[in-house]
């Protein structure tokens, strides 16, 4: 029978079927973080239950911890408290962790594909949406929920029922100027918050072929704002070169002997989808948004849609806006470059390159926000920083920062902020914060100019 | 998990598409290692200024509702169980859209919150229902799959997977089913590596 990539790495996993619905899927990789982890650790000790797999999880501290001062104390109590009682149940049971102070630390997503610990063929859980960034490997990789977390730490599976199959094709050759994230927030615009939801996506054609792992990172990790729990590439030689000499990642004859493996995973030809799209790479423009779900993005020069009822009014008072209004040339406050979806080496490369030789817009405050250590590490050793100093702009350190308004960053009530992260919800940068989506080199010519321009015009 | 009951209560409505967790929870909330407590914080930006005084949101209207009337798409984005935890803390047991996110979908079914699917057109009668008569009472049978009202003739019958059905009912959780599976997991594991 003819299967896709998805079905291939599903049925692997599969334990048990029951009653034709229900299948125990085996879960091979599990990461942790501080924010939907320690409800879990408590349930189980106070039942009793050990931990099935030590081996198989991974922590890190990134949703609470500040992004400057990180050698300090944190500050926020309640966010000290819960990074300390990550740092207790790891100690507890044995589980690696890189925390605040450790070279491998920083956003669960960023650092599990840098250190060769996401693979392709495997199934992935953490407890936080945003796992569907390691489909970008050519694996399942979800979001899941506390109680969940508590399943995969006591037995090393789930109870689930078997998603649909959606295939989202693009091909052609994108335009000067759009990136990864421009890709995802045009499908957003077309496809909605929706479309998605039930379904495992697969990205096909010669777009998402000839991006970077970075790239299908950006991508695959905005799949759950199209609702889809996950989203997949199939690996090739990209993947394979990416994962090379990577720490955790299989060495020698062992690697090649994977990649043979690896080569596989790929969904076969006629295989049937439950939906299917296609796009024209060239239709694609930079892209932003304008209200308060991903799904409400207008290309960089279009104007901001008519209401169509009272959840979009809603929407554009909550962010000063108006239908007809064009966003460019406006002023905005903030920029905020970082997040799981844009704050790997690349995007750093890619508002540098914008930002060298010129100076921040004194009517605002920029943020950027390195996703791991490593990410930092690397920023310096390309001297990557010297230009964003010569900015004035300073880097921070690695975090989830400004994407979720839980640590200390957060936008100001009432402020425009162009950012790099995932979600534009109402507060979603803090209370009141109006988010404005876009990609690293919108975000940095916002950051350089004070206001939106067309990317598109740059050479 | 507390068994799921039959009961007959007020809905409080909310029209509005696409709620996401963040509205249900903001995420300086989730701050806390254990799950209680979260209702006093649920909508809590939609229903307090920054004071703390109230303001004109559906939840600050006295009430004893134990149901919530969703527009679409209720429980997009954030992982973040603590979304169930609240409306359930708050006192909602039924929430009813026309359209569930999948996780919240999964998590609300966890935590004995029955996330109840009607259609479009059902979902705004339910809402012109309420808007006419706010104090209408609706009973949810979780038994019979049905919703009813004296506001309506024919009873709205929803659908729900029966494994999850039982587990309300008997409240039961998915670990539970899987500690039970356990040594054929550990099997399935040595037979792959």
């Amino acid at each position: 029978m003819k299967k896709t990539l998805f079905d291939k790495i599903w049925d692997a996993h599969v334990v048990e079927t029951i009653n034709g619905d229900h299948q125990i899927l085996y879960i091979d990789k599990h990461f942790i973080h501080e924010v939907t982890s320690p409800q879990a650790f408590d349930e189980l000790e106070r039942k009793g239950i050990p931990i099935a797999n030590i081996a198989s999880i991974v922590a890190t501290a990134d949703h609470n911890v500040p992004t400057v001062n990180q050698h300090l104390p944190i500050q926020e109590q309640l966010s000290r408290l819960q990074v300390d009682k990550l740092i207790e149940n790891c100690k507890k049971h044995d589980i690696e962790l890189y925390g605040l102070g450790h070279p491998y630390q920083g956003i669960v997503h960023v650092i599990g594909p840098e250190l060769g610990i996401t693979q392709p063929g495997m199934t992935i859980v953490c407890g936080d949406s945003h796992t569907s960034t390691h489909g970008a490997f050519g694996n399942i990789a979800f979001g899941i929920g506390t109680s969940q977390v508590t399943q995969v730490l006591a037995t090393q599976a789930l109870l689930l029922t078997k998603p649909k199959t959606m295939r989202i094709t693009v091909n052609g050759q994108l335009k000067n100027n759009v990136f990864p994230k421009d890709v995802i927030l045009y499908l957003l615009m077309h496809l909605g918050t929706n479309a998605g939801t039930g379904y495992f996506i697969e990205y096909a054609g010669s777009v998402f072929k000839e991006m970077s792992m970075e790239g299908r990172m950006t991508v695959c990790n905005m799949s759950i704002e199209m609702g889809a729990r996950g989203g997949l590439i199939a690996p090739d030689e990209t993947t394979f070169t990416y994962l090379q000499g990577r720490e955790f990642a299989p060495k020698g004859e062992e690697f090649n002997m994977k990649c043979q493996q690896w080569s596989k995973l790929f969904s076969d030809q006629d295989a049937i989808f439950d939906k299917a799209y296609e796009f024209e790479a060239s239709d694609i423009s930079p892209m932003l948004t304008y209200g308060t779900n991903p799904g409400m993005g207008i290309k960089i020069n279009e104007v901001i849609p008519k209401i169509k009822n009272t959840s979009d009014e809603k929407a554009l008072n909550y962010m000063g806006l108006q239908a007809g209004q064009q966003l460019l040339n406006k002023a905005i406050d903030y920029v905020f470059i970082g997040s799981c979806t844009n704050a790997r080496i690349e995007d750093f490369r890619i508002a540098a390159n914008y930002i060298k030789g010129k100076t921040k817009a004194k009517n605002v405050e920029v943020w950027i926000v390195p996703g791991s250590q490593q990410v930092a590490q690397q920023i310096k050793e390309e001297q990557i920083d010297a230009v964003f100093e010569a900015a004035n702009i300073p880097i921070r350190q690695a975090g989830c920062s400004a994407c979720l308004g839980m640590n200390e960053d957060k936008i100001p009530a009432g402020k425009y902020c162009v950012s790099t992260s995932n979600r534009n919800f109402e507060g979603r940068q803090g209370k009141g914060a109006r988010t404005i989506l876009a990609s690293p080199l919108t975000a940095a010519a916002a950051a350089i100019e004070g206001k939106i321009i067309d990317v598109s015009q740059l050479n | 998990m507390d068994k799921f009951q039959t009961f007959t209560s007020t809905a409080l409505p909310l029209n509005i598409e696409n709620i996401d967790t963040d509205q249900i929870i903001p995420a300086r909330f989730l701050k806390a290692t254990d799950r209680k407590d979260f209702g006093n914080n649920l909508f809590r930006d939609w229903r307090f200024e920054e004071d703390g005084s109230k303001k004109a949101f559906v939840l600050n209207q006295a009430h004893e509702a134990n149901i919530l009337i969703a527009g679409n798409n209720f429980g997009c984005g954030s992982s973040r169980e603590h979304a169930a935890w609240a409306l359930y803390d708050y006192g909602f047991r039924v929430i009813i859209s026309s359209f569930f996110a999948d996780i919240f979908r999964g998590n609300a079914l966890n935590n004995g919150l029955l996330p109840l699917q009607v259609s479009e057109a059902q979902l705004s009668n339910l809402f012109k229902i309420i808007e006419e008569n706010p104090t209408t009472q609706f009973t949810v049978d979780l038994e019979k799959e049905t919703l009813s009202s004296n506001a309506f003739l024919e009873d709205i019958s929803f659908e729900i997977d029966p494994y999850k059905k039982m587990c309300l009912l008997n409240g039961y959780s998915d670990l539970d089913f899987l500690l039970l599976k356990k040594e054929q997991i550990e099997q399935f594991a040595l037979s792959r590596f």
